[in-house]
């Protein structure tokens, strides 16, 4: 048997407010001639119904009726225990976003009152695993084997699994970064639990100890929350810059676990064979405090080579909104918003960028300067400082004025 | 060589608007289309096979209307389509859509490559195709912008990462997730759009493609939406107009005051 859901008909008085709440747009209204009163009714597009029940929270007359079936098999929950956090190395170096997880693991930790584990995957890696005790971890547990050296999806998997399987964690947060957007979702499939991909916010249900994982979807145009009501582990994705990195704590005691697994039980069927720098910029814009970046107004790659002398002048990374891409001004690794990158720095300047969702959904900036001639477009009605005039006369003063700071 | 593209129907996410009245989506007259990422994901089936040969199959899991995206595949060079539908994988969250996907997929014989947009525009969680390769124990190579066939048994792949890129050789089949870097996709021909309009779409339910009634659909699904909202509105702030070399004295004075800069 399916979950069901229907719209009691003598109950619903069209009001509407159902269809407008659905964020899958499977609800209509059509017409009821056959009532007294003409009144509209609702119904349901089941092919696009998720059964998530947000029209009937919003009905104000209890007309819709929401059975699920749950036939998911229900696990002790009670045996998992304790919250973990990936360390993210990439050649050797850990990812930042590993101590910003470590700092919200926690917090998490504590509210559940439970113990934070850090997991840690390579080569060679276990000098690695002190910083996190001193950042706060209860736990590290190094899995330490040549075949892990570089990130590949399937030995990293084998050998994370391996070890949920054995210590059972009630929540894990992998930062979303290429690496952890790649091989989470294969974790999550391996164990047969949920995730929730790129999460800005993590809350506790300290009644069901739930963990209340919000992210951005459609685009940024609507924020989710979501939760994993009857599966152990919990696990995210939490995007980078969202939280600050754990701070050291005087005189943390914790403990560094080997986790030894047998190679033959990692699979591998990909080989890495080489990396190959990205040239075009010193500066990783996910990385960044300052970001420069460009749209369809800078009209040239000469125009950016203008953003860049400022990008250089002030220590920042250079960043692009698509149609500056699209018209092949700079290379995709520059493109900022939802099919690009994801960017936190303290200052954003956005030079000739009109500020549509889809780019702006990739900004959480202290500070957005925008610099456009149109003072009406969104980017200059948001941003905090809204410089109008030319972009290029204006970004050739503030090199001018820099430089003349700087040597005055 | 058959290659299998995973493609979604997506809201056109591009052009949609919020109501300033209600603050919601509006969604009056936002048309459906391919996933701008598995455009890049047909036009590299597309090509492989006109290199090494074999057919590529498009599928998707979705309403009956999806037809129309699969037609589209068939427009832009796919050779068959298959529609997974049934109200059954109603509420699917990525598990139980990975699921239901590899699950079709093993009706289909003989394949050595499967390829994936990087992400769907709707849900943006790049977690689906992962997914397909773990419940068919393949590999996986996500984000890739170059793809080389060696022989028979393995491919060569540049994979995008933050800082770079890396190379990877896999063993054949393998499932790619790939970028917006790794072709331009071309526009249908008119060839193809007639064919699109006579192809038969086969059309596949639950039961024909043997899913556990457990794993599809809600039932499937461990995770759940529990609150939709729209995100807090930035507002606007300060103002710099007049002669270029004012406003940039002024925004300069203001951040070095700020420590800034």
């Amino acid at each position: 048997m399916a979950s069901t859901i229907n719209i009691i008909s003598e109950k619903c008085v069209g009001c509407q407010m159902c269809a407008k709440s659905c964020p899958f747009s499977a609800i209509s209204m059509v017409e009821r001639p056959e009532h007294p009163k003409k009144l509209m009714l609702a119904k349901i597009d089941l092919n696009k119904c998720t059964y998530c029940g947000i029209c009937n929270q919003t009905c104000k007359f209890n007309a819709i009726e929401i059975k699920l079936d749950t036939l998911a098999t229900s696990i002790d929950k009670s045996l998992y225990k304790g919250v973990w956090i990936y360390a993210e190395q990439r050649h050797g170096v850990i990812h930042k976003v590993s101590y910003e997880l470590l700092n919200k693991g926690k917090h998490l930790a504590k509210e559940l009152g439970t113990t934070v584990g850090v997991v840690l995957i390579g080569d060679n890696i276990k000098a690695k695993a002190q910083e996190f005790i001193n950042r706060g971890a209860d736990k590290v547990y190094v899995c330490d084997d040549p075949i892990l050296l570089e990130f590949q999806d399937e030995p990293y998997v084998s050998v994370f699994s391996q070890l949920i399987e054995k210590e059972k964690p009630e929540i894990i947060l992998i930062g979303a970064t290429d690496i952890g957007r790649s091989f989470a979702p294969r974790i999550a499939a391996k164990i047969k639990t949920g995730l929730t991909a790129d999460c800005i916010s993590l809350e506790i249900d300290p009644q069901t100890r739930n963990l209340k994982q919000t992210r951005p979807a459609f685009g940024g145009n609507i924020m989710a929350s979501i939760v994993t009501p009857q599966h152990r582990p919990q696990m995210s994705t939490v995007r980078h810059k969202v939280f600050k990195e754990a701070k050291l704590e005087e005189g943390k005691i914790g403990e560094i676990v080997d986790f030894k697994v047998d190679v033959k039980t990692i699979i591998n069927r990909t080989k890495f064979l080489g990396f190959v720098k990205d040239e075009s910029t010193s500066i990783d814009i996910s990385d960044a405090d300052i970001i420069v970046a460009g749209g369809r107004g800078v009209g040239s790659v000469e125009g950016f080579n203008l953003l860049k002398e400022l990008a250089d002048l002030l220590g920042g990374a250079i960043g692009a909104s698509r149609a500056a891409i699209d018209a092949g001004w700079i290379p995709y690794s520059h493109q900022i918003g939802q099919t690009g990158k994801a960017v936190s720095p303290k200052v954003y300047i956005a030079c000739g960028i009109s500020g549509h969702i889809q780019h702006t959904i990739g900004i959480n900036a202290d500070i957005i300067i925008a610099i456009n001639k149109d003072p009406s477009c969104t980017m200059m009605k948001t941003a905090t400082y809204a410089l109008e005039g030319d972009m290029h006369e204006i970004i050739l003063n503030i090199i001018r004025e820099i430089k003349s700071c700087r040597c005055g | 060589m058959n290659i299998i593209v995973c493609i979604k129907q997506v809201p056109n996410t591009e052009n949609v608007q919020i109501d300033p009245q209600t603050g919601r989506l509006k969604r009056d007259g936002i048309e459906s289309i391919i996933n701008p990422y598995d455009e890049y994901a047909i036009e590299e089936g597309v090509k492989l096979k006109e290199k090494f040969g074999g057919k590529v199959t498009a599928i998707t899991m979705g309403p009956p209307q999806a037809e129309s995206a699969l037609r589209e595949a068939i427009a832009r060079g796919a050779d068959e389509a298959v529609l997974i539908s049934d109200t059954a994988f109603g509420g699917a969250d990525t598990l139980a859509t990975s699921y239901t996907l590899s699950t079709a997929i093993k009706t289909i014989e003989n394949y050595s490559i499967i390829i994936c947009g990087k992400q769907a525009a709707d849900g943006d969680t790049a977690q689906v195709g992962p997914g397909i390769a773990e419940m068919l124990n393949i590999p996986h190579v996500s984000c890739v912008k170059k793809i080389e066939v060696i022989d028979d048994v393995s491919i060569k792949v540049e994979r995008m990462m933050e800082d770079g890129y890396d190379l990877i050789e896999s063993f054949l089949p393998v499932l790619l997730t790939v970028v917006k870097e790794i072709n331009n996709p071309r526009m249908a021909s008119l060839k193809g759009k007639m064919l699109a309009k006579k192809a038969i779409i086969k059309s596949l339910d639950a039961i024909s493609i043997g899913a556990d009634i457990k794993k599809i659909g809600l039932n499937g699904s461990p995770t759940q939406i529990v609150n939709i909202f729209n995100p807090p509105q930035r507002t606007g702030g300060e103002k710099f107009v007049g002669q270029a070399k004012d406003i940039a004295a002024n925004i300069v004075k203001r951040l070095s005051d700020l420590g800034v800069i």
